[in-house]
């Protein structure tokens, strides 16, 4: 901002220079406040104590400790420890809480479906899916359709004891013989078609009228008379459009001849009961709870 | 490069110590009554109390970190609701633009906090060492045990403040009343102490020693402002042309040799930063007035009209001198630029005003879930489910009821409820899963897209809302 000035009693005092002059430019001598050099040397200070305090210089193979001995991963072990004590009370309440009980107290709900899905995404998601949706071979856990049961209590045992799981002696199992050998191919044609009609899907009468003696015969005690299945033996329910190895023609003829089956593991002994009970609770919910 | 010279130059500059006179006019008295409501409104508004219902606080205004809500007297802001927060911070930007390119510096001179703090400090400054002379007479002297008692008291004055200071500014952040009580019994959290501590600090250290230098070293806005002000902005200015040639008015000699300035330097003294106003716009100059109430006193008593140094913007100045015309004041105030900042500060405002009485009744929002976007049950149906955020703003745990429009072909129900109807917490969003179902053999079932509508019902405030969302059907 320009103005003029009238000429004053006392001209300003010509300013201080450094002495150093290039080319006939000199240059101010425009000292900074006592403060903020201490403020530089404080900051100095401050610098080299934090390299004493904390990890900081580089040797051969690892840096200095520091006085503090700090860790980011014994901060992150303290942590760790910090929210497992922080939720012992609750997981002592879900132990004592009895599974069809949990959902009448809202805290403790939340906590188990936090937990469960984190424990779901850890550990079962490689089977049966992200969204829980399954594969050929591993159940969809979203629908209404269950082979061991989908109440509470249910899916808590097969959580912990698994399905022909070979390390736990309770485990679920059964096992379907494969016919191939044991009935003639076109026997194994009629049964096919009579499970075919037994879903509702297209068939053949004639084979499937021969095939209900078969069936009768063969399948009836694990898959029920009517097709409905078995819980207690593990028998799929062989009526609705839900399949675990596929339900068209050839699939299903493919599960008579050789059989099919997966394995669970047993979740007991791996996981902490109280991750299997927030896991069990978590899946019920996931929309084909009983 | 060529070094003159035997003496090596200083590398720093120690602070002159300012010692202001106490003033009394117009703009002292105004900013006497501007830094008590200020204050008053730091240190209380904390302690007013505003009832919210049984599980919300009822502190009138209170930023709850931890939980993450935002609480001003009738208001209360969700983190998603953040743009009240930014919109309100342009508005304090643009509010600073405007009232800058008006008056100046009037930020720097009544409402800074440093300008406020520093203030009090020299208030208490003088009350215990007395006015401008005795405390450089003090200043001078050497060490006696009464400059060490005025010291002494001084120090522990001002340390009361600024704990006072560091101490209100936490209880904007918890429940006042119970803080207190925890912070004197020491079992409130280290944030709190670290807090009180650093704030009790900074108070004490920048209005007792820094005070002017915090502005001239520390602060952006004096430069950030000297680019916002032209030769038509408001300014503590001295009328050089009425002024000069300054000098001491003798009854014997004849007066109209000289200007209307007779160098008494009042406005030097009571100068909280230390500069003579007399050379000119400065950028240490933070536009307080209190050379103008000073040098009023000054006009008065001998005689000349007020006004030698005056706020007044520097275009004027020029003309007065000039003898030019002048237009009226606010006409000449009144530029593009004002018009410009006007327009966008109230035009903000108003924005910020309608979203903040559009904001819907229910909040609510539904995504379908995706993986998988279908399941078939036993019986042949389809099924979608969508995740359901409800959030309650209530103060009390409330119910809310879902439904599809009637006559819909899907059927919804909620995860874990038989009647559609869910109990949020108060003050909660609650995550709810929620089916919608297409009968086995339905087009709906068997097809592809379909647009549906959901409403949501409030049970106890019988508000609704309703938003869109897409069923999958088997054949997508």
């Amino acid at each position: 901002m320009k103005r003029s000035r009238p000429a004053r009693d006392s001209a300003p005092p010509e300013p201080e220079y450094t002495g150093h002059e290039w080319d006939g430019i000199r240059e101010y001598n425009n000292p900074m406040p006592r403060w903020w050099l201490w403020t530089l040397y404080a900051s100095i200070i401050w610098g080299i104590a934090y390299t004493i305090a904390y990890p900081a210089w580089p040797l051969l193979t690892r840096a200095t400790q520091g006085v503090l001995d700090y860790s980011s991963r014994a901060e992150l072990a303290k942590s760790i420890k910090e929210f497992e004590d922080r939720n012992s009370a609750l997981d002592l309440a879900l132990l004592e809480t009895d599974l069809t009980a949990v959902h009448l107290d809202a805290d403790l709900l939340d906590y188990a479906l936090r937990g469960g899905a984190a424990v779901y995404r850890a550990h079962c998601s490689q089977c049966h899916g992200a969204g829980a949706s399954g594969t050929v071979g591993y159940p969809n856990l979203l629908d209404d359709d269950w082979l061991w049961g989908g109440s509470l209590d249910d899916i808590y045992y097969t959580v912990a004891h698994g399905i022909r799981s070979d390390a736990d002696e309770d485990t679920r199992f059964s096992q379907m013989p494969a016919y191939d050998g044991f009935l003639e191919p076109d026997q194994i044609d009629s049964v096919v078609h009579y499970v075919l009609a037994l879903s509702g899907q297209e068939h053949n009468p004639e084979l499937s009228e021969s095939g209900a003696e078969i069936y009768a015969e063969n399948c009836a005690v694990c898959h029920g008379e009517t097709g409905l299945g078995n819980r207690d033996e593990g028998g799929p329910r062989l009526t609705d459009p839900i399949w675990l190895y596929g339900g068209s023609e050839d699939a299903i003829r493919e599960t008579i001849r050789y059989s099919r089956f997966s394995v669970m593991p047993n979740w007991r002994g791996r996981l902490s009961e109280s991750h299997i009970r927030q896991v069990a609770i978590y899946v019920h919910q996931l929309g084909g709870g009983e | 490069m060529n070094t003159a010279g035997t003496a090596p130059p200083r590398l720093y500059a120690p602070r002159e110590p300012i010692f202001p006179r106490r003033v009394a006019g117009t703009f002292r008295t105004l900013k006497w009554w501007l830094l008590g409501i200020l204050l008053a409104i730091y240190y209380v508004v904390p302690w007013i109390r505003w009832d919210r219902g049984e599980f919300l606080p009822d502190q009138g205004v209170l930023i709850d970190l931890a939980h993450r809500r935002f609480f001003f007297f009738w208001i209360e802001i969700w983190p998603h609701e953040f743009y009240f927060v930014g919109g309100l911070l342009i508005m304090a930007g643009l509010g600073l633009f405007l009232f800058t390119s008006i008056f100046g510096r009037v930020w720097c001179g009544y409402a800074c906090p440093q300008t406020i703090w520093t203030d009090l400090f020299i208030l208490v400054e003088r009350m215990i060492e007395g006015d401008r002379n005795r405390r450089i007479r003090l200043w001078n002297g050497p060490m006696t045990l009464r400059k060490a008692r005025l010291r002494l008291t001084k120090w522990t004055v001002w340390l009361a403040i600024s704990v006072a200071t560091g101490g209100a500014w936490i209880f904007y952040f918890a429940d006042a009343p119970t803080l207190l009580v925890d912070f004197v019994t020491l079992s409130a959290s280290p944030i709190a102490y670290t807090t009180v501590g650093i704030l009790t600090a900074t108070t004490f250290v920048f209005g007792g020693f820094l005070r002017e230098q915090v502005c001239t070293y520390m602060c952006p806005w004096p430069r950030i402002q000297s680019a916002m002000m032209d030769e038509h902005s408001l300014t503590v200015t001295y009328r050089t042309w009425r002024g000069e040639p300054r000098g001491r008015h003798r009854k014997a000699r004849v007066q109209e040799t000289l200007g209307d300035c007779i160098d008494c330097h009042a406005c030097v003294n009571v100068c909280p930063v230390g500069i003579d106003i007399r050379d000119g716009h400065q950028i240490e100059c933070i536009g307080c007035a209190l050379c103008i109430d000073a040098c009023d006193d000054i006009m008065a008593r001998i005689g000349k009209p007020r006004g030698l140094i005056d706020y007044m913007t520097l275009a004027d100045e020029r003309l007065q001198a000039e003898q030019s015309h002048l237009k009226d004041l606010a006409r000449r105030l009144f530029r593009p630029r004002v018009a410009l900042y006007t327009v966008l500060w109230s035009g903000m405002g108003l924005a910020l005003l309608v979203a903040l009485f559009l904001r819907p009744a229910i909040e609510f929002s539904i995504s379908p879930v995706r993986s998988p976007l279908y399941v078939t049950l036993t019986d042949g149906s389809i099924r979608n489910s969508y995740e359901l955020r409800i959030k309650n703003r209530h103060g009390e745990d409330a119910i809310f009821k879902v439904g599809l429009a009637e006559g819909s072909p899907f059927a919804l129900r909620l995860e874990g409820s038989d009647d559609s109807t869910t109990v949020v917490q108060a003050d909660q969003t609650g995550l709810r899963r929620m089916y919608v179902i297409a009968p086995p053999g339905s087009d709906e079932a068997a097809g592809g897209q379909f647009d549906i509508e959901v409403w949501i019902e409030d049970v106890g405030a019988s508000t609704r809302g309703a938003k869109r969302t897409t069923f999958h059907g088997s054949g997508t």
